[in-house]
């Protein structure tokens, strides 16, 4: 284990370029990488487990699916239902992608979940942020600004997340009506007391998932009405996943597109609708950068999720002020810009 | 630069009268929440727009002077402790709701809006913010980013990181920018996490923009009272064990329970060891099956005394006196020094204990308020400002259970921030090579230094000083740095 990251702090202490991955189950995300990579898969196990506690931390290279079964035995889960797009996928590449599933809308993100992290900045330093605890505001916040950063700001080695337990019931309810329908009823319902863990529409279709004990779900699935839906888990992994024949697309690419919820349908569409509106998907080439101003238009931002890229990261540019701060930060973080080179930024040298 | 130059030159982009230099004017400012602390700043400045925090920043950046920002000055750890040589920037000024989208469930607020006023605002609405510390009532949203404040719903509702969608920052050369967004997530980098609990190092916060929550539909709190700590904190692991998040989860230990008792008469049972309040929340029926089931957890826990608050008016009753602890403290002692560790719930007697011994060696009172739910602990020293050497004795007390807290593997600030006053405790949880991370973040957003000088993040040579005078355990911190 110690070999395998003292091979990376020496690379890192000799000024050489690093590249890392996980399971590289999410190899269009961001844009290629310029290094041959290393796969963190080997520095893997989990390191402790409370469930009192609600705190996990596990080296990076741990596989999703030995957590996601480390957690069910006391029935908990990662709160984010992170999207599993291979069974290789790791709990660094969850975290370094920073995508959150159908539930982030009601039990928050990746971001949110993270307590603390250990991680080999670009002068190869082994640092350790935040910690094993719900409340730490000791230091700047290292932790969760390393979330979502594709690994740019340093490698992530170990990962403290808050777990929470499994829902004791779940039910899903599905209304027909038309997306824009859909938003303002979610809207609705969002003001109401029920405990909704996703709300996703889909052709034609509104699905609220609500998650909660004994009476109190059949109560709210009463009140928000429509029919109880059989094969619910089949149809959120769908979601969650991107596995839902909604978002395959002949000869198009997928693209993610955050957008403030109540964004009207008209102003931003989508072909599928998650996040009560939130996270809106659609098809277009993966040159298409009109998506990017659509996105920017309406207060948001997008991803396009492209097997194969020739130009370009496939990330929404980042305006003047936001991108000198971005770059500064990059600098403090890894001043050689050894790692992960090429898939954040279009690396000039 | 003189006094006088510097208010010139201030006075350039901002209205004379709101710049304040005599002593009479300044010595209100010397001090926020921490009081042990008082400096008198050179120059305080109440700014109401934008661009007068611009012109006040670029001034200072120009000419290397420290920028202290300000809120409400109820912050616990001297974050807003002013400069001799620089200007404290107060937000006070900008206390406006700017806009609340009841279908977004957002609102807009300028940073010196109180965190109360908040909720009180779309309460018609059925609407309330989440993070609610026990400073509430006064302390304002900007001093909340700035410290991430928690509060007695964190373990169910998250802290301000969690409740925060975008902030809109003034940066050291006064330039504006806005991180995070209306939407859930944003491109880049996660500034805005960066930014929550950068304790006005960073930038100074100009807008806010918050998440609302629906008021749950019902909302019950039980009292259960415990001959044993031991036995408290192992009720409050079988209740998350049973796969229960209560929306509150406190602990108060004999002597807070006594002296809160005395105060506000919240009809705690004065023979408890410790004191556990449970609150469960959600719809009507949620709350009656949650509730059942945590009465059972904690008779099976060995409660000696349970009660269900029987309406809402008994329910607050209860909270009052919880969130009365500080003040009611306040009352038995003429001083207290609240300390605020977060330690991994198991070590809960552990931590306890210790402190007891200390409390005797130390020979200085000592009341617990905890987060039960989240582990974040505060003990209260209890003190007498007016003879210096239980003023060293509180001090010590106090640095000691922070050490104590990073040693069961927890952290020295859970929510009250280091500021200045748990500087020093920072290089013993900090290596060299974190702090200098920590310096090279700072110097992404202010090259210069200028904003907040002092807090936060000790300098190297402090801690090699620190740890010449303080060695742990035998154990010198930071063995490869020089000493002088």
């Amino acid at each position: 284990m110690t070999a395998f990251l003292d091979g990376l702090i020496a690379k890192l202490k000799a000024r050489e370029p690093v590249a890392v991955v996980g399971g590289e189950s999410k190899p269009w995300l961001g844009g290629a990488l310029r290094d041959t990579p290393v796969s963190m898969r080997e520095y893997s196990g989990v390191l402790s487990y409370e469930p009192t506690e609600l705190v996990l931390t596990a080296r990076a290279g741990t596989p999703l699916a030995e957590i996601e079964h480390t957690l069910a035995q006391s029935r908990q889960m990662l709160p984010f239902e992170p999207p599993v797009y291979s069974e290789q996928s790791t709990l660094g590449g969850v975290m370094a992608s920073g995508l959150s599933g159908p539930r982030r809308m009601h039990l928050g993100s990746a971001r949110d979940a993270v307590l603390g992290v250990r991680l080999l900045n670009g002068l190869g330093q082994h640092v350790k942020f935040g910690g094993e605890v719900m409340k730490n505001v000791a230091g700047y916040d290292l932790s969760r600004l390393s979330v979502g950063a594709l690994g740019t700001l340093g490698i992530l080695t170990e990962i403290s997340v808050k777990v929470l337990p499994v829902p004791e019931r779940e039910q899903t309810q599905v209304l027909a009506m038309d997306a824009q329908s859909a938003l303002t009823r979610v809207a609705k319902i969002s003001r109401s007391p029920y405990p909704v863990s996703a709300a996703t529409w889909v052709d034609g279709q509104l699905y609220i998932r609500i998650s909660g004990a004994g009476r109190g779900v059949a109560s709210a699935a009463e009140a928000i009405g429509g029919d109880t839906l059989a094969d619910a888990e089949t149809f959120w992994r769908g979601i969650r996943n991107q596995t839902h024949p909604a978002f395959q697309a002949d000869s198009k690419w997928l693209w993610r597109l955050s957008v403030p919820p109540t964004t009207p349908m008209d102003a931003c569409p989508g072909v599928v609708v998650d996040w009560a509106g939130g996270q809106r998907w659609l098809h277009a080439d993966a040159d298409d950068f009109s998506v990017f101003d659509l996105a920017a238009q309406v207060g948001g931002h997008a991803t396009c999720f492209a097997a194969s890229r020739q130009i370009g990261t496939g990330l929404q540019p980042l305006e003047t002020g936001i991108a000198r701060l971005n770059a500064r930060v990059r600098d403090a973080m890894d001043p050689y810009h050894l790692i992960n080179r090429g898939r954040m930024f279009e690396e000039n040298h | 630069m003189q006094t006088e130059q510097l208010v010139t030159a201030l006075a350039a982009g901002m209205a004379r009268d709101r710049i304040l230099f005599q002593a009479h004017e300044t010595i209100p400012y010397e001090c926020d929440g921490l009081t042990m602390f008082k400096v008198r700043p050179k120059v305080v400045v109440l700014p109401e727009t934008h661009a007068e925090v611009s012109h006040v920043l670029k001034t200072c950046h120009a000419h290397g002077i420290p920028v202290v920002p300000r809120g409400a000055g109820t912050g616990l750890s001297g974050g807003a402790l002013p400069h001799a040589d620089g200007v404290l920037l107060v937000m006070a000024k900008f206390n406006r709701i700017l806009e609340i989208d009841t279908d977004a469930r957002i609102a807009r607020v300028e940073p010196g809006v109180r965190n109360l006023a908040i909720s009180e605002a779309v309460a018609a609405e059925n609407l309330y913010y989440a993070p609610d510390p026990s400073s509430q009532i006064a302390c304002s949203i900007g001093g909340n980013i700035a410290e991430n404040s928690g509060g007695v719903h964190c373990l169910k509702y998250g802290l301000t990181v969690h409740n925060v969608l975008s902030v809109t920052l003034a940066l050291d050369d006064g330039s504006i920018v806005t991180v995070g967004s209306d939407a859930l997530d944003s491109a880049g980098y996660d500034l805005l996490a960066l930014t929550i609990g950068s304790e006005g190092l960073l930038g100074v916060v100009l807008e806010v923009t918050v998440r609302l929550l629906p008021k749950p539909e019902e909302m019950r709190v039980v009292m259960a009272a415990f001959d044993d700590v031991t036995k408290a904190g192992d009720s409050v692991g079988a209740i998350i064990a049973a796969g229960i998040i209560p929306a509150g989860l406190e602990m108060m230990d004999g002597p807070a329970v006594a002296a809160v008792e005395d105060f506000v008469k919240a009809g705690y049972p004065l023979d408890a060891e410790a004191l556990l309040l449970c609150e469960v929340d959600g719809t009507a029926e949620e709350v009656a099956d949650e509730l059942a089931r945590v009465e059972a957890i904690l008779k099976d826990a060995g409660a000696t005394m349970l009660r269900v608050a029987r309406d809402e008016a008994e329910r607050l009753l209860f909270w009052k006196g919880r969130k009365s602890a500080f003040p009611a403290v306040g009352r038995i002692s003429p001083d207290y020094y609240c300390m605020d560790g977060t330690i991994p719930r198991k070590h809960l007697s552990l931590v306890l204990k210790r402190m007891r011994e200390m409390s005797a060696r130390y020979d200085l009172r000592c009341a617990n308020v905890f987060h039960a739910g989240d582990g974040n602990l505060h003990p209260l020293i209890l003190f007498d400002a007016n003879d210096p050497d239980e003023v060293r004795r509180a001090e010590e007390f106090g640095a000691e259970i922070l050490e104590l807290s990073v040693e069961v593997g927890g952290t020295i600030t859970g929510e009250h921030g280091v500021g200045v006053e748990k500087i020093n405790e920072m290089c013993v949880q900090f290596s060299s090579d974190e702090l200098t991370q920590f310096h090279s973040v700072k110097g992404a957003f202010d090259p210069t230094g200028i904003l907040n000088p002092g807090k936060a993040v000790p300098t190297l040579n402090r801690c090699a000083e620190f740890g010449k005078m303080h060695i742990h355990r035998g154990q010198m911190p930071h063995p490869e740095l020089e000493r002088f």
